[in-house]
């Protein structure tokens, strides 16, 4: 008896406990290195408005847009971050299922630095010598693969320092490996002109023998933790990483960023672009949700408030590069009218 | 034959054996054999509770710093009380006058960079603060008052003595500055250390300082309400069903080995599942607690219905023929007497479903379970994560603070699930009383 009432009694709860509509507050999915500076503007604007604080997921850019593209409703997401620019294949898809308007939002830049301890050696490298050092198979000028035998950094270029080839880096999973293999050792890789016409060939043979690191020690994956990096850094200073930007300059005073084509990681050259290993942060906002989800435009106000993107703003401080003035102000007025993106 | 429930209480005398059997052939050798292996099961016992014991005491010391906050109380002198008067309590600009109170306790602080580095000793919610408690006293006059600011996570980390002071004077990310600064305000007593209520009523958050585990526990109890209400009516149905009462053919037997299966797959095949059936063909909300219990109810159902069955079989063959033998219909013998007693073995399967499913992220994953909520559900359908999700998130998080939250989260876990099994056990007992 006491086990039917029990039961049923649980049932009720659960029946009576079961509302209506599901709640209308504002969804946001895409790229984690996005992540982190999204739920920070999520969590202020909850708190400063009446709405509901968004929820943000992470699910990697093209899950992201994925998910986005996937119709115009309540049970879609209003807002896709992105670590790099929309596709146009993914405009295609979006207007496929009936997202035909979508607001682009460019909120600044994330650097990736090689670095090494202070005191120690300071580099001078551009996007070729990383590749060689780094490349599993490294190409000759006839157009063949060798098994790469670079042991110490001068082997690759005479002026770099006579020292042993390690560099510590993220996984294939991270993000940050991703944007690495996309601006350093792409870019490394193409300076070689059989493999810049290979691109356009065959793609997937490409990205094998660009994106390919390698695997006798002078690679070593470490962990997405980027903190991790920074202490195996000041331990070992003969050693090289790989990280974002934030993490420098939080750990100024233990490490030092090297020299990528001449051009220092500073905070402006990023900014300016002269840095070549920079990309730019994006979101995207679904134009048709405006009128239907409360305090979504409220939202990309305030993330395009001086407060949040500016030079001095909240955002910065959590590792953001923000964009020059003249180009905050360009976006801001296309972005807070609204304006969609051409076809 | 040897039958386990008549098993005697009492422990075989052994005085007696060794007095007679003391002198055959081959005796000390079997007896030495047993103390071995009595020994060798004394160690794994021993190992697996020191085991315990380190992972409980070293989440433990890193854990319990998470409950307790470090404050600041800043005084705001009566010209800026004045401010806020001139432009109403409730509508004054907070975010510019906590900062400026900031630099009247530090009048000598000048040029940005040093500002900057001063307003980062208090939390991000500093104007929020600032204005609750001043709406809070409602002066009327610019009398001056001390607010009492949540200190940055760099501050608390630094005043727990979490990091350590290097040889520059600077301590984790405050520069040696700004540790000046903290050992002023400790001198003068402004700093303050007490219980951290926040970690218990505040929900997730990107500032560590501020996070708390509300939103992650109610997520929960949510979910787990969901998976409990389903998983256990439908489970101990089906129990019942395919042992007391579904015919023994090759039909039912292929229905047996398939739940036997599926209680070995992987859990984010679930996940999987509960993509594609809840959220795809039901167009049920993303991330809801509801989608969460669904999909972990379908992953739990398997270990209940196994669990179940072997509790309805070991029920004795007497009490069916004793009950029939009174003229009781089938479902009679069933309800009335086979299932009270079962019942104890089927509560035991449900909380070990229930605890495998308190504990589980990777399903959840794909039904947009793992994400930042920072409002927390007040019911079923609202968007919300779970404990261990709340776990894995902060531990990923880049803030050095959230190590210690992420201990502080896992205790209270555990502590969950601990109560969780004393329920379990008390219940268990209550229904054996009655046979």
């Amino acid at each position: 008896m006491k086990l039917r009432s029990l039961i049923i009694g649980l049932t009720l709860t659960a029946s009576v406990a079961t509302p209506a509509l599901a709640g209308d507050e504002i969804r946001v999915v895409g790229s984690s290195t996005v992540y982190p500076f999204s739920t920070v503007v999520a969590e202020r604007f909850g708190r400063m408005t009446e709405y509901a604080t968004p929820v943000v997921e992470a699910t990697g850019t093209g899950g992201g847009m994925k998910l986005f593209c996937s119709g115009v409703g309540e049970d879609t997401p209003d807002i896709a971050n992105a670590s790099r620019r929309i596709k146009d294949s993914e405009i295609e898809k979006c207007a496929e299922n009936g997202v035909d308007e979508i607001v682009e939002v460019k909120i600044g830049y994330d650097g990736i630095v090689l670095a090494n301890a202070v005191g120690s050696t300071l580099y001078h490298l551009s996007q070729r010598d990383i590749f060689l050092a780094l490349a599993k198979n490294i190409p000759t000028e006839d157009g063949s693969l060798v098994e790469n035998t670079y042991q110490t950094w001068q082997e690759i270029n005479p002026s770099l320092p006579n020292i042993k080839i390690e560099v510590l880096g993220p996984p294939p999973t991270s993000g940050t490996r991703d944007a690495f293999s996309e601006l350093v050792l792409e870019t490394g890789c193409k300076t070689f002109p059989w493999l810049k016409a290979l691109k356009d060939t065959d793609k997937p043979r490409f990205k094998a023998i660009c994106h390919g690191l390698r695997e006798d020690g002078a690679y070593i994956e470490a962990g997405e933790n980027d903190n991790l990096i920074v202490q195996k850094l000041s331990a070992n200073p003969t050693s090289l990483g790989i990280f974002g930007f934030s993490f420098l300059e939080q750990n100024s005073d233990k490490v030092q960023a090297s020299f990528i084509s001449e051009h220092e990681a500073t905070f402006e050259n990023i900014a300016s672009g002269d840095y070549p290993v920079s990309r730019s942060l994006y979101f995207y906002v679904k134009k048709a949700h405006l009128d239907e989800v409360p305090g979504l435009a409220e939202f990309v106000k305030l993330f395009m408030d001086e407060r949040a993107i500016g030079e001095d703003g909240f955002l910065t401080e959590r590792g953001l590069i923000p964009m020059g003035e003249d180009e905050l102000e360009t976006w801001r007025s296309s972005v807070l009218s609204f304006t969609p993106i051409e076809k | 034959m040897y039958n386990p429930m008549y098993k005697s209480e009492k422990k075989p005398d052994n005085t007696a054996s060794k007095l007679s059997t003391g002198s055959l052939p081959g005796v000390a050798k079997r007896h030495r054999s047993e103390r071995m292996f009595k020994a060798t099961g004394l160690i794994a016992i021993a190992g697996g509770l020191l085991f315990l014991l380190f992972v409980l005491v070293s989440i433990g010391i890193s854990g319990i710093g998470a409950f307790k906050k470090t404050y600041i109380n800043l005084p705001v002198p009566s010209t800026i009380m004045q401010q806020v008067l001139d432009s109403g309590i409730d509508d004054a600009d907070y975010y510019s006058l906590n900062r400026k109170a900031l630099r009247e306790r530090f009048p000598d602080i000048s040029g940005r960079r040093d500002k900057r580095a001063l307003y980062r000793l208090v939390s991000a919610i500093a104007e929020f603060e600032m204005k609750d408690q001043v709406v809070e006293l409602a002066p009327t006059t610019n009398a001056p008052i001390t607010i009492k600011f949540t200190a940055s996570d760099d501050v608390d980390m630094y005043i727990k003595g979490t990091v350590d002071v290097a040889e520059s004077g600077a301590a984790g990310r405050l520069n040696a500055k700004q540790v000046d600064l903290v050992n002023t305000l400790k001198q003068a007593g402004a700093i303050e250390v007490g219980f951290n209520w926040g970690f218990f009523t505040n929900s997730d958050s990107r500032d560590p300082e501020l996070a708390g585990i509300k939103g992650a526990f109610m997520g929960s109890l949510f979910t787990l309400l969901v998976c409990l209400v389903l998983s256990f009516v439908v489970g101990v149905m089906s129990a019942i069903y395919l042992e007391e009462f579904a015919r023994k053919n090759k039909f039912t037997s292929f229905i047996e080995v398939n739940i036997n299966n599926l209680a070995a797959v992987p859990s984010i095949v679930y996940g999987l599942l509960g993509l594609a059936i809840f959220l795809g063909f039901f167009g049920m909300p993303r991330s809801a607690s509801l989608v969460g219990g669904l999909t972990l109810a379908l992953m739990t159902l398997p270990t209940i219905i196994i669990a179940s069955r072997i509790s309805l079989q070991s029920v004795p063959l007497s009490i069916r023929e004793a009950a029939y033998g009174l003229g009781a219909t089938q479902v009679q013998m069933v309800f009335h007497h086979v299932f009270p007693l079962a019942l104890p073995g089927m509560l035991t399967g449900t909380i070990i479903g229930m605890a495998r499913a308190l504990g589980e992220t990777a399903p959840l994953l794909m039904i947009g379970m793992v994400a930042f909520i920072a409002d927390a559900p007040s019911n079923i359908m609202d968007p919300a994560t779970t404990l261990p999700v709340q776990v894995y998130l902060w531990a990923d998080s880049p803030e050095r603070a959230f190590m210690e939250k992420t201990s502080g989260a896992i205790l209270v876990l555990i502590a969950t699930l601990i109560a969780f099994n004393l329920v379990a056990v008390v219940l268990r007992k209550k229904f054996e009383k009655r046979w």
